[in-house]
């Protein structure tokens, strides 16, 4: 009994040594755990390149993005998809992505490219910006706030929830956006109010979503979420609703965009499939797949969007904008900052 | 002395598992980071000496003392009342009080913010009751909360490891005890208590280092004000991207989990001895007497209370519609919802699929981890003064004491390219769970295989068995309830394992965990419900299996 068991140790040990190849060629693409996509796109691209797409998982945006630079010059797979803007800087600086232009930046409005020699490509796109329960603001016949600067204001005391920049995705683009508005020498004096009007902090989106926000667990009207949160309550809510439950605040400067980008990884041996990828990933069929997949919303200017987004998608007009050489100086001192500041 | 076996083949298995899977990886990383920036320079030294620093290593120690004694306090009565007593029911108490061990903590936060959340049951009711307009509880976000975890999870090391070993102590020793004139206190303080040791502190020793390397509890339910070394390291490689001083905090870590093992194996080598194990079921009696009914109802009470009702509340809103305020309508559109794949989604896994992924992995790990486990154990078992075996003890806890960040991307860049390339194959996960499961399983196994008694073997090969025949007929029937506490750990350990599992997974084999986090990351009712009611797969799909491990049939003591 103990010998077969050995037996089949051993064979474990073998299987994983060897793995098992498909297609006459593998493109391998790495993401973070967000990344989703229908089954009929891949397969698509899939018979028309004759190629095995494989996707190896890397965990958040940040892990993945570390991942992708300590591999240094070996790269761990061709093209990395979901470094964002917050995180572009550290990805550029390590020199991780080959350059390339796509024919179909063409069709990407040049807010998006932030990188002036196209190694990382826009994808996608989400804003960040604080999210309100209508019916709590209706109950309590209190206008909702507009812009940042409402949120000092003595009657909004105690009614909202952010996440920390350091651990959560959002909180860092709100804490971005703060910047963005306030500038930097104003950004820590309107923290600081926040801060005397009773803010709440916790770590990360789920708890101040779901366990915070009093649209679902909690008791704060007010939550840092994105200008898209309110369409999918209403996409996916229990039973059809006749609108959104709640509403994005989307006034000057009150949200941040992130935006998501493709790269093909340094040191590649499938150039040709990379590009080809890329090319896939910008084209409108792959960008009408991402709202619905990633709760993230497309580049690529020719794309049709569902009606319901059209109605109820929260777009702010002017979001705080804040240049990416600025964002790689200076990340690191506003999170520590920031950090001394609201919670030490 | 155990059968003669070189102990250095015995820890051959083992040693080059821990070289490939564990020292390889944590060596590349700390090369990779401490090489990026020279270390010694003055910014590095004061960052490294801040008060910040400081405070953040005495909150580690402080939250992980505490819960640490909190979860014996608890356990320890708890594990006297699974030990001793025989009462219908049992079994499942045993699977119950395991479940949280299995539990993601995300999935963990919903439970308590279901149940003592602002709009949780408990806040819910004290507001009707006592006509409140606010919640009067505030639990999430406090140290309050951070200890409630910390025992929720970790009661039921205790309740196993020292239970199982209680359950065969011999009660005639203390019996004899008492008949020559000591009192109940100075029978248990004089006699059971040191047998005991050996058992409490292994428990103790794992919980301290599961609670000294917390993450995901003090992040979501401690929220931002509480650090501990892992949380800092976490926030210095991700956030900072200070990868050397991330190294470096790794490497304290790592050498306090050191030394608290040493200390430990130091103090488990002085308080071993062989016991005359028994059946079960000559020591267990049914439950008689006034006080020892209100004692056992107490404590089942409140071991059920601590580690099943969050799950419960959770459990329950699950099935309950979210819409219509005040009035809650008991629904299964949540239930249905998780069998469709509306969106064609690659990366979609029904309820089932994701179940069968799960129970994969996790069968894996339990081969892994007992085949790699039995043999560590054993050398251990024979000798462990051997200053080979006390140093070895002390490696194989080093898992569990690192950082599962700094470990996480080591293991990702060391095994993801050549000469050992593994990026793509779904073995990293079982391998990555095996090396958690690993210490538990030694753990499990030691004492036991400590207790024999050497006569048995001895009179065994003076019979005329041969070594393998002494270990099948000896040694495996004493060990086999052990041998069952280890498979139950690797099981529930690796079935409800997110972290490693979300860097190192194939994004096409999701598992429960993974499944339940990106319906969690998602907003909408739809979403949020299904999650809910995927971690109440999990607990149902958890629970059954440590019923159907117990289950199994293996000899017990006193059966040969």
């Amino acid at each position: 009994m103990k010998h077969n068991f050995y037996l089949l140790l051993i064979l474990a040990a073998l299987l994983a040594a060897c793995v098992p190849e498909k297609g006459p060629q593998t493109l391998t693409v790495m993401t973070h755990d967000s990344f989703a996509i229908s089954e009929e796109l891949v397969l698509a691209f899939e018979t028309e390149h004759k190629v095995d797409v494989q996707f190896v998982g890397a965990g958040d945006t940040g892990t993945a993005v570390n991942k992708a630079i300590l591999a240094g010059d070996k790269p761990l797979a061709d093209v990395f998809y979901g470094v964002d803007n917050t995180f572009l800087s550290r990805a550029l600086e390590a020199g991780i992505f080959e350059s390339y232009a796509s024919p179909l930046l063409a069709d990407i409005p040049d807010e998006f490219e932030l990188d002036p020699e196209q190694r990382a490509l826009p994808v996608d796109y989400g804003d960040v910006c604080l999210n309100y329960e209508i019916a709590y603001f209706e109950q309590n016949n209190l206008a909702p706030p507009e812009t940042l600067e409402d949120l000092l204001k003595p009657e909004y005391r105690g009614l909202m929830v952010v996440e920390n920049p350091a651990t959560s995705s959002p909180g860092l683009a709100f804490l971005f956006a703060t910047v963005g508005h306030f500038g930097e020498d104003g950004y820590l004096d309107f923290w600081r109010g926040l801060v005397d009007n009773d803010v709440k902090v916790v770590n990360d989106w789920e708890s101040a979503y779901y366990s915070e926000f009093s649209q679902w667990g909690g008791t704060y009207p007010i939550v840092v979420s994105y200008g898209s949160s309110p369409v999918f309550e209403y996409l996916f809510a229990e039973e059809p609703l006749d609108a959104p439950p709640t509403a994005a605040v989307i006034g000057a400067g009150s949200c941040f965009r992130q935006i998501e980008f493709v790269g093909i990884l340094r040191g590649t041996e499938q150039r040709q499939l990379a590009e080809k990828w890329i090319d896939f990933m910008l084209s409108p069929e792959f960008q009408a797949d991402i709202p619905l997949q990633m709760y993230v919303f497309p580049v690529n200017a020719n794309t049709q969007l569902d009606e319901t987004f059209e109605q109820y998608l929260y777009t702010p007009d002017a979001p705080a904008s804040l240049a990416p050489e600025n964002i790689s100086a200076r990340r690191e001192q506003w999170i520590a900052d920031w950090t001394a500041m609201v919670l030490r | 002395m155990l059968p003669k076996t070189r102990p250095t083949l015995l820890w051959l298995l083992p040693l080059t598992f821990l070289a490939i899977f564990y020292f390889y990886p944590l060596g590349r990383m700390l090369q990779l980071s401490l090489t990026r920036s020279p270390i010694f320079s003055a910014p590095f030294i004061a960052a490294l000496t801040s008060p910040a620093i400081r405070g953040v290593i005495g909150f580690t120690f402080w939250q992980a003392g505490l819960s640490t004694l909190l979860t014996l306090l608890i356990g320890l009565p708890g594990a006297y009342l699974l030990a001793r007593f025989e009462f219908r029911g049992k079994s499942l108490l045993r699977a119950l009080t395991g479940v949280p061990f299995v539990m993601p903590t995300l999935v963990v936060a919903a439970a308590f913010s279901a149940l003592l959340g602002p709009r949780g049951w408990v806040n819910l009711l004290l507001m009707r009751v006592l006509a409140l307009d606010a919640p009067p509880i505030t639990f999430l976000h406090t140290f309050t909360a951070i200890l409630c975890a910390h025992v929720f999870y970790n009661l039921t090391i205790v309740l196993r490891m020292v239970g199982d070993f209680w359950g065969h102590l011999d009660a005639h020793l203390s019996d004899a005890a008492r008949v020559l004139g000591a009192n109940r206190s100075q029978a248990f303080l004089r006699i059971t208590l040191p047998l005991l040791a050996p058992a409490i502190s292994a428990a103790a020793l794992l919980v301290f280092i599961f609670n000294f390397t917390s993450f995901g509890v003090i992040l979501v339910l401690g929220g931002p004000t509480f650090a501990t070394l892992e949380v800092e390291i976490f926030y210095q490689t991700i956030s900072l991207f200070n990868l050397p001083l991330a190294a470096v905090l790794s490497i304290i870590q790592l050498l306090i989990s050191l030394a608290m093992t040493l200390l430990y194996s130091r103090l488990a080598a002085q308080l071993s001895q062989p016991l005359n194990l028994r059946a079960s079921q000559q020591i267990q009696t049914p439950i008689r007497g006034h006080k020892t009914r209100l004692f056992a109802t107490l404590w089942i009470g409140l071991l059920l209370t601590i580690t099943i009702v969050p799950l419960l509340a959770l459990a329950t809103q699950s099935v309950v519609s979210f819409q219509g305020q005040g009035l809650r309508v008991f629904t299964l559109a949540f239930y249905r919802e998780l069998w469709l794949n509306r969106q064609g989604s690659l990366f979609y896994a029904s309820p089932s699929t994701a179940m069968g992924i799960s129970l994969a992995y996790a069968s894996l790990t339990v081969l892994l981890a007992l085949g790699l486990g039995f043999p560590a154990a054993w050398a251990l078992a024979r000798d462990r003064t051997a200053p080979l075996n006390r140093l070895l003890d002390a490696m194989l806890m080093l898992p569990l004491g690192t950082s599962s960040v700094t470990l996480g991307l080591g293991f990702l860049i060391a095994l993801a390219q050549p000469p050992l390339d593994l990026r793509a194959s779904p073995l990293l996960i079982p391998l990555a769970h095996t090396l958690v499961a690993f210490p538990f399983v030694v753990r499990s196994l030691v004492p036991a295989l400590q207790s024999i008694q050497p006569r048995l073997r001895q009179a065994a090969a003076m019979l005329g068995a041969t070594p393998a025949q002494v270990i099948r007929h000896v040694d495996l029937p004493l060990i086999g309830r052990a041998a069952l506490v280890a498979a139950t750990f690797a099981f529930t350990i690796s079935i409800g394992e997110f972290g490693a599992t979300s860097l190192l997974s194939r994004p096409e084999y999701p598992t429960l965990p993974t499944t339940i986090y990106r319906l969690l990351s998602r907003p909408g009712a739809l979403n949020y419900g299904q999650a809910l009611a995927l971690s109440t797969i999990l607990m149902l799909t958890s629970i059954g299996g440590m019923l159907a491990i117990e289950k199994l049939r293996v000899a017990e003591i006193g059966e040969f």
